[in-house]
């Protein structure tokens, strides 16, 4: 199925959504899934040699598909967790809601993260063959009612973004077709392992909730792993500005 | 093939093992992926496992074939190491109260999960592509003595998982042919990274590698497992730009090759 993502085709995927704000601890998104707002997306006008570029189709960023895509899509996601750590460590409360070890790991975090975004960017800006039309510009977010000074919120909302990049980063390792970017993306994907696991055991120390069974399948011992389409609809709702995954899966 | 049906196939390993020949386990893994079925699988691989058995391991070839059996070599190492620990009751129980033990029976429970696994998706124990388990010395000839002394013990637990971590990563390229071998292998890589983070923050470091540093209390013969993280240039992007080299190189885990995972792990095989 070509992914398109918006809100009737996320719909089915509500209850993954409400679980998802849920144990981040947020109240409701008001700005939902609107992840494509146009009104002419069942076209299909585009030529099929495009696909793989991204930029904007029918009047709103796609991501495109391939190597590009798939850059693009990692892109969009380490923006997000790279703006929600520069709201945590920038939160009026942030030196007197964590300890110190919570506010190393968050700075250490936010670091992480913006590293990230901004080597996407400079990668991505390098490769792509009209970085001036294709590179998907930055994106605006939204976190509705959560309370970037609530240890709890805060906490809980890193677990999920963390938890969701492993998946994310998972999943989408098969679709790279090029031996350095697939490298590339396990350097990152490792590390953000690394953070999930440290969030989840600073969350819950005395358990074994870093690899807690609700991530780590008890039988096989794997992670999980997800398809862009499902990882859109969960975390596209931080994301405002509109923009559509048609081919990615 | 959806992964969850690749799994199940795996799990079911009593039809694995009715596939006594070399073609009939080449067949399954043809359903596994169709591009696995032109991979080469080279002949000849069980006698280079009767002579790892009697001493060191070599390198796998840089197949799928290969990689899962290089994965499944380490995990017998891992789940082995977490299995005496256990049985030799090294871990207090006590220790952060009851924290340590809980880790380490959940890290204990994974890694036997990846060994089952990966038997299972080489065809079972009676298929040609089958490597068996290789005889380990965790004492490395008497140097350590993990399962006596606690902090050995956390050490090289570190020094492990650190360990798979970049052999996990340093096998994606071999797997690439194959999509659903490599999300297998990468949702391993993802835990064995998950086991990392804690271990070493038991030990009271970060859950990230700084440069090269293989950390406080880890003995020096631990340092291949650190060699090469200090890199902070990526795809031509220099990482140490925005916060510095420790940030930089701490944001990304760099692969080990096969050769480099087994002189790491030929120090723990006899």
């Amino acid at each position: 199925m070509k992914n398109e993502v918006k809100i009737h085709e996320v719909n089915p995927l509500l209850s993954d959504r409400r679980s998802f704000l849920k144990i981040s601890g947020l109240t409701l998104v008001s700005t939902g899934l609107l992840l494509a707002g146009c009104s002419h997306d069942d076209n299909e006008d585009m030529p099929i040699d495009d696909t793989s570029l991204p930029g904007i189709r029918n009047g709103v960023f796609d991501l495109g598909s391939g190597d590009f895509g798939v850059l693009t899509y990692a892109y969009a996601l380490e923006q997000l967790e790279a703006d929600f750590y520069t709201k945590v460590v920038n939160a009026s409360s942030f030196n007197s809601v964590f300890n110190d070890i919570e506010k190393q790991v968050l700075t250490d975090l936010y670091h992480h993260e913006v590293i990230h975004r901004d080597f996407f960017k400079a990668a991505l800006s390098g490769a792509l063959p009209k970085p001036s039309t294709q590179l998907l510009p930055s994106l605006a977010f939204n976190y509705g009612a959560m309370n970037f000074n609530s240890r709890t919120e805060v906490l809980a909302t890193a677990k999920a973004l963390e938890d969701t990049g492993v998946a994310a980063y998972n999943g989408a390792g098969k679709l790279i077709k090029s031996a350095d970017y697939l490298v590339l993306a396990g350097k990152i994907v490792s590390v953000e392992a690394r953070h999930a696991s440290a969030i989840r055991s600073l969350i819950n120390p005395n358990s074994k909730d870093f690899a807690g069974d609700d991530v780590v399948n008890a039988t096989t011992g794997l992670d999980v792993a997800k398809d862009p389409s499902k990882i859109l609809a969960v975390a596209g709702g931080f994301i405002t500005t509109p923009f559509t995954a048609k081919y990615l899966p | 093939m959806n992964i969850l049906k690749f799994i199940e196939t795996f799990a079911d390993e009593s039809a694995m093992r009715s596939t006594g020949s070399r073609r009939d386990s080449f067949t399954q893994f043809g359903n596994i992926g169709k591009t696995l079925a032109i991979a080469s699988i080279p002949f000849g691989l069980s006698s280079l496992a009767n002579k790892a058995l009697a001493k060191d391991i070599t390198a796998t070839p840089a197949t799928p074939i290969g990689a899962l059996q290089f994965a499944l070599t380490l995990e017998y190492l891992e789940n082995e190491f977490y299995a005496m620990a256990l049985d030799h009751g090294v871990i207090p129980a006590s220790e952060n109260g009851g924290r340590d033990l809980k880790v380490f029976q959940q890290i204990a429970a994974h890694e036997s999960s990846h060994v089952k696994f990966l038997i299972a998706g080489l065809g079972g124990p009676a298929s040609a592509n089958f490597v068996p388990k290789p005889t380990f010395d965790f004492t490395v000839g008497g140097t350590f003595d993990p399962f006596n002394d606690y902090p050995t013990f956390l050490a090289l637990a570190q020094a492990f998982e650190d360990t798979g971590v970049r052999a996990y990563k340093g096998q994606a390229g071999n797997l690439i042919s194959t999509p659903d071998l490599l999300t297998a292998a990468l949702q391993i890589h993802s835990v064995e990274a998950r086991h990392a983070s804690e271990v070493r923050r038991l030990r009271g470091l970060k859950g990230w590698i700084n440069g090269n540093e293989r950390g406080t209390g880890m003995p020096v013969e631990t340092q291949a497992v650190y060699n090469g993280e200090e890199l902070t240039v990526q795809a031509g992007y220099n990482t140490a730009t925005l916060f510095g080299a420790s940030a930089g190189s701490e944001a990304y885990d760099e692969p080990l090759t096969t050769q480099q995972v087994v002189d790491i792990a030929n120090l723990f095989i006899v």
